[in-house]
């Protein structure tokens, strides 16, 4: 298992570098004057100067990689010409919006994925099977983003069930930062009126953007399934008399979920680019919205910056679900050598 | 006398090509046995219609190149105007329906790039193989790290808002799909008895990936590009969402419902027609892509 850990680390690293030359191939190669961007749209062509000389700019690309690389290995990550910031303390201050957003919707997705995946298995071919079908098949197929906003028409605007948009109510303090998770803060400082508040607030935009995992969980979850309850083991303990429930929840699903469990790291990192959408119609204060906000305005050294830390994470997230594998079906440690 | 002569030929292809013809009804009736199949089917084929016919069936042309009727703005549905109107008096029916043949070039152009791209380097990275191969899937794991949608953001910030940018940034991220894809299959197809006969007979290598490697991964690629057009037209879609797509007066359907977003909740039907027929989209795509699935690929269900 040790030697599994640190080949998966070692590609993790080789990754990371890779990540590296996109992000740098596009923002030094891809566009037509890199300092002019750097610079903003209304810089004199002074300034562009001054910046190209500043940045490096008039150096050979491999000096420019190097300087690249090893500011982001010392945390510079540029500065925002819009907030002023450098992105760095952005990216601290918008993502656990972000990581709060995203692992709601993933609980709700798996929550719910995961036992409709096993009752579409059991009830095959029956109404509960299709229901789920056309469920999952939409999922994937309505845009996020047009979801959302007809959630808010509906319940929002129309109902005045739950909140438009935003993180808070204005009326709300948030809490004194102990993690940065807006929840969890309110939660450990005992504020419950500020964590009901919050919960409505994520209420839309974390179920807006669950859809489409919710809908890939459950289809992989029951596919595996059908197969699993296939397997002779399981023919094997129907015949000794033990129960379905039993035979689905302890022996079926251990098998079922290791396939559901690379669909949820895969998901993880589509998630993290649907929140691009989904923020922005919620007005949800994390990095998608931040990097709309930032391309939108021509401010280019913020996306880079989420670009790299969306694609960290997915990295950490299928490296962590490598390690769940390995763990839970020995055999993928020697399939990862060969 | 004149019908027969016509159709002796086509009866003489049908029995040259009898058994492909039973094969192609046995597609056809596996195909049709399910009603979501038939459901993708029907909704594909009338995006395609509605693309092809859009000038002709539209009540108001000139709505979609940037006319202005302020008289008639903001209208709620009604005979004159289906879907309602918008906040300078443009009909919202016609500029829905000629967002299809838009639509339509979106998802084309993209897949088909993504396509070109990618499954030359999956079918190097598979039958190469080696550190060419390990090169290729490497680089191509570091792309699939990044949300397509991230990575297409980064470089539409890179060359600017517009829709041949988005068109040009979503396609350089597209082709990873393919190459994990063909690389699969081609390992997979290369191991074959039959491949292995025909080298053995000293076939060459270019003659083996074209009759051998390509035909083979034909059906998982066109399965992949069915439901890729829907995805393509949704990502395309989100881009003009954010506002660096299609600028206006393009009648692109995620624009629009951005657009619409500002009039929202009075004038809903602003935002709600074009999101519904980017649904209807795309839930053809993929309902077909899944029956083909199930003709073409039955092995690779639920994968």
């Amino acid at each position: 298992m040790l030697g599994y850990v640190a080949r998966r680390l070692a590609l993790l690293g080789l990754m990371l570098f890779g990540l590296l030359c996109i992000t740098f191939a596009i923002s030094h190669v891809v566009p037509g004057d890199p300092a002019r961007l750097a610079a903003g749209p209304d810089a004199t062509a002074s300034m562009v100067e001054t910046v190209r000389a500043e940045y490096g700019l008039d150096q050979p690309l491999s000096v420019q990689f190097w300087r690249y690389v090893r500011g982001i290995a010392s945390g510079d990550l540029g500065r925002s010409l819009r907030t002023r910031e450098t992105v760095g303390s952005d990216l601290l201050r918008y993502f656990p919006n972000t990581f709060e957003l995203v692992t709601g919707a993933m609980l709700i997705a798996v929550g719910l994925g995961v036992p409709l995946g096993i009752l579409a298995a059991v009830h095959r071919d029956t109404w509960v099977d299709h229901l789920t079908r056309v469920v999952s098949v939409s999922g994937v197929a309505i845009p996020a983003f047009w979801l959302g906003l007809m959630l808010q028409l509906l319940l929002a605007l129309d109902w005045g069930l739950l909140p438009l948009g935003g993180r808070l109510g204005l009326m709300q303090a948030p809490p004194a930062p102990i993690t940065r998770l807006l929840v969890v803060d309110a939660l450990l400082r005992g504020q419950w009126a500020t964590v009901a508040d919050a919960f409505a607030h994520a209420l839309l935009p974390m179920v807006t953007l669950c859809f489409p995992a919710l809908a890939s969980i459950m289809r992989v979850n029951r596919a595996e399934m059908i197969e699993t309850l296939r397997q002779d083991y399981i023919v094997n303990a129907r015949a000794q008399g033990i129960s379905d429930v039993r035979i689905v929840g302890r022996y079926a699903l251990k098998n079922a979920m290791v396939p559901t469990l690379a669909m949820i790291g895969l998901r993880y990192g589509w998630m993290l680019g649907g929140t691009v959408l989904v923020e922005t119609v919620f007005d949800w204060p994390g990095i998608g919205l931040y990097a709309v906000s930032s391309a939108v305005s021509s401010d280019f050294q913020p996306i880079m910056g989420v670009t790299l830390l969306l694609g960290l994470n997915f990295m950490l997230a299928n490296f962590l679900v490598d390690l769940a594998y390995g763990w839970l079906d020995p055999r993928t440690r020697e399939a990862g050598a060969a | 006398m004149d019908q027969a002569l016509a159709r002796a030929p086509l009866l003489a292809w049908l029995e040259r090509h009898a058994p492909t013809v039973r094969e192609l009804r046995r597609y056809a009736r596996i195909f049709a046995r399910s009603a979501s199949s038939l459901l993708g089917l029907a909704l594909v084929l009338a995006f395609l219609l509605v693309a092809a016919a859009g000038p002709f069936i539209v009540p108001y042309p000139e709505d979609a190149r940037g006319a202005v009727h302020l008289d008639r703005k903001l209208q709620a549905p009604s005979a004159a105007h289906w879907f309602g109107t918008d906040e300078v008096g443009n009909d919202i029916y016609t500029r829905v329906i000629l967002g299809a043949r838009l639509s339509l070039w979106i998802g084309l152009l993209i897949t088909l790039v993504g396509g070109l791209i990618g499954v030359p380097f999956g079918i190097v990275a598979g039958y190469v193989g080696g550190v060419v191969g390990d090169a290729i899937m490497r680089v191509t794991d570091v792309f699939l790290s990044v949300p397509a949608l991230v990575l297409a953001l980064a470089i539409v910030g890179a060359l600017g808002p517009g829709i041949m940018n988005a068109i040009v940034a979503l396609s350089l991220v597209w082709w990873p799909g393919y190459v994990r894809l063909v690389q699969g299959k081609t390992l997979s197809v290369k191991t074959q008895t039959f491949v292995e006969a025909a080298r053995a007979v000293g076939t060459g290598r270019l003659r083996v990936v074209f009759v051998h490697i390509l035909p083979n991964c034909l059906s998982p690629i066109t399965v992949k590009a069915s439901m890729d057009m829907g995805t393509a037209i949704l990502a395309a879609a989100g881009l003009g969402f954010i506002g660096l797509g299609a600028q206006p007066p393009y009648p692109e359907w995620g624009a629009m419902i951005s657009h619409g977003r500002n009039y929202l909740p009075t004038w809903w039907w602003y935002s709600a027609f074009p999101g519904l027929f980017i649904y209807l989209t795309v839930l053809g795509f993929n309902l077909l892509g899944d029956g083909l699935r199930d003709v073409l690929d039955p092995k690779s269900r639920g994968a």
